[in-house]
């Protein structure tokens, strides 16, 4: 039946034709991950809330990046009853298409955070972020008491442009504010007008409780409090969640 | 190049033709077994494709969606519990606690609930935790340790800022407002340690009282006994919320830090949170 098989040695001994078949066993591969990626845009459910990190959010997005919480930590609630019953709805496409990269992971060291918004306090976030097993006995995650130092917001404006360019809509207007809207979030007596207005429903904060200095902290836990946040679930009908 | 195709002396089997110093490649067919797990597998795989929701407009033949199936399961665990939910959910706590099922239900459903929703500042056992999170195992309540008291706790939190039935209550800043000097607070928290002992200073302790009496008996009593209604701490006990030692109850008195939990009642299903009130009751201190 293979017997033809056993005539390898016609195409090892032509290399014309053992470039055409390489080339097209790996076309074949290549498509087969490439193809779907025109269909992505598909996938992403159409629910409202969606917007993009504020500058403050932001910030502490890249801390959690650089410090790679991602190893431990996954954001990707799967659609199984017991991920449900634990952290909430499944996760959405759409509440990480600003996220570049996006920070799903593969790995539960630690707890999922993708609904972690919320949940606890903005104390509990600093002193467990300060000393996890003063709050965890059980847990292993370092400390990051270091977070509390000054946060260097020079180039915030650089960082938004750089996402709008792979498709994350700050308006020119966030960008000008940039730095005026990064100081309002963390400082709570702030007039929130101007903020409000281009971040719909952020929360404003002093979330590292010293408003006199803006830190990595106040960005790490900005972040982690609006996390999973941004879609209401009561406003979202069946058909929304349905993907082609 | 392979110079001259042979049959093998000794397996019989062909050369492949290519000769390294003497030696012959045989041009031995592969292992059965492996080639056909190998077609095995493409025809896992297409099967597969062909069943599940595998490119981008293909549902699949089967009609499984995960985003379906999760739905149905969940749908299905509720409708097994939907009974005794019903029951819990319109029952008071101390109805609950009464009836052994639902008490038994409650108990059960409570821990794997307090230990998603509260342990994290609460701790896994309700022991609490340095830094304002309190301890749940023991009979110094903050609010009060009955069924209702707990309930309410739990359903409407503390100083939150999204329940208006929120409880609630503000200590002034007596340093960092000015309204005290450093000394007077020292002798204040002098007078706070006297009433458990453990004053080194007694003439200052007996200032602190005059100042005591003045600033802090109307929320924590005139002997230190405290006040729920306010969520004022007993004073009078060992048991400290943000440490007992003479500069943590100082650092107190100038710039108290006010513990805050979130309201529950729109997160949870009302009989989680009756089961959860039980729960709490039953781990040591309830009243």
């Amino acid at each position: 039946m293979f017997g033809w098989l056993r005539d390898h040695g016609i195409i090892e001994r032509n290399v014309i034709l053992m470039a055409v078949l390489t080339l097209i066993t790996i076309s074949i591969g290549g498509l087969v991950q490439i193809v779907p990626l025109f269909a992505v845009e598909t996938t992403i459910e159409r629910v409202a809330g969606i917007r993009p990190y504020t500058p403050l959010e932001l910030r502490g997005r890249d801390i959690y990046v650089r410090e790679g919480c991602y190893n431990c930590h996954s954001q990707m609630i799967r659609p199984f009853r017991d991920e449900l019953e634990r952290y909430g709805h499944y996760s959405l496409a759409a509440e990480s298409m600003y996220d570049h990269p996006f920070q799903w992971g593969s790995k539960r060291t630690g707890p999922d955070l993708a609904r972690v918004g919320g949940r606890y306090s903005d104390d509990w976030h600093a002193a467990h972020l300060r000393s996890p097993r003063a709050l965890v006995p059980a847990s292993v995650m370092p400390p990051y008491a270091f977070l509390d130092r000054r946060l260097d917001v020079s180039d915030i404006q650089d960082r938004m442009r750089a996402l709008r360019i792979v498709g994350v809509p700050y308006s020119d207007e966030m960008i000008a504010n940039a730095a005026a809207d990064l100081a309002a979030q963390a400082t709570p007596d702030a007039d929130p007008s101007g903020f409000q207005s281009r971040y719909a429903r952020a929360r404003q904060g002093a979330f590292d409780s010293n408003p006199a200095m803006v830190t990595e902290m106040d960005a790490v836990i900005a972040y982690m409090q609006m996390l999973g946040t941004l879609v209401d679930f009561r406003d979202v009908t069946p058909a929304q969640l349905r993907q082609p | 190049m392979p110079t001259k195709i042979e049959k093998d002396s000794v397996t019989g089997q062909e050369t492949t033709g290519h000769v390294w110093d003497g030696i012959r490649e045989l041009n031995n067919p592969l292992p059965s077994w492996w080639l056909w797990t190998f077609y095995a597998c493409i025809a896992f795989g297409l099967a597969w494709m062909l069943i599940y929701p595998s490119l981008p407009g293909w549902r699949g033949t089967s009609g499984w969606i995960a985003r379906e199936a999760v739905v149905a399961d969940v749908a299905a665990a509720q409708a097994a519990n939907a009974p005794m939910m019903a029951r819990l959910r319109d029952a008071t706590p101390a109805q609950i606690a009464a009836d052994p099922d639902m008490r038994a239900f409650a108990l059960a459903g409570g821990r794997g609930a307090f230990a998603n929703n509260c342990a994290a500042c609460h701790g896994a056992g309700g022991q609490g935790a340095q830094g304002g999170f309190p301890a749940l195992v023991d009979d110094d309540w903050l609010w009060g340790g009955s069924l209702d008291a707990i309930q309410h706790t739990i359903r409407h939190g503390i100083r939150n800022t999204e329940d208006d039935d929120a409880r609630t209550s503000l200590m002034p800043r007596f340093g960092a407002d000015g309204m005290l000097t450093n000394a007077q607070i020292s002798d204040v928290a002098e007078h706070v340690l006297s009433m458990v002992g453990r004053s080194t200073d007694a003439a200052a302790a007996a200032r602190g009282q005059v100042l005591y009496a003045e600033n802090c008996a109307a929320c924590h009593g005139d002997r230190g006994e405290g006040n729920r209604e306010i969520g004022a701490p007993r004073l009078s006990d060992q048991v400290w919320l943000h440490g007992g030692s003479k500069p943590e109850i100082m650092a107190m008195i100038r710039n108290p830090r006010l513990g805050v939990m979130p309201s529950w009642q729109g997160r949870l299903d009302p009989a989680i949170v009756n089961m959860l009130t039980v729960y709490v009751h039953a781990l040591g201190g309830g009243e």
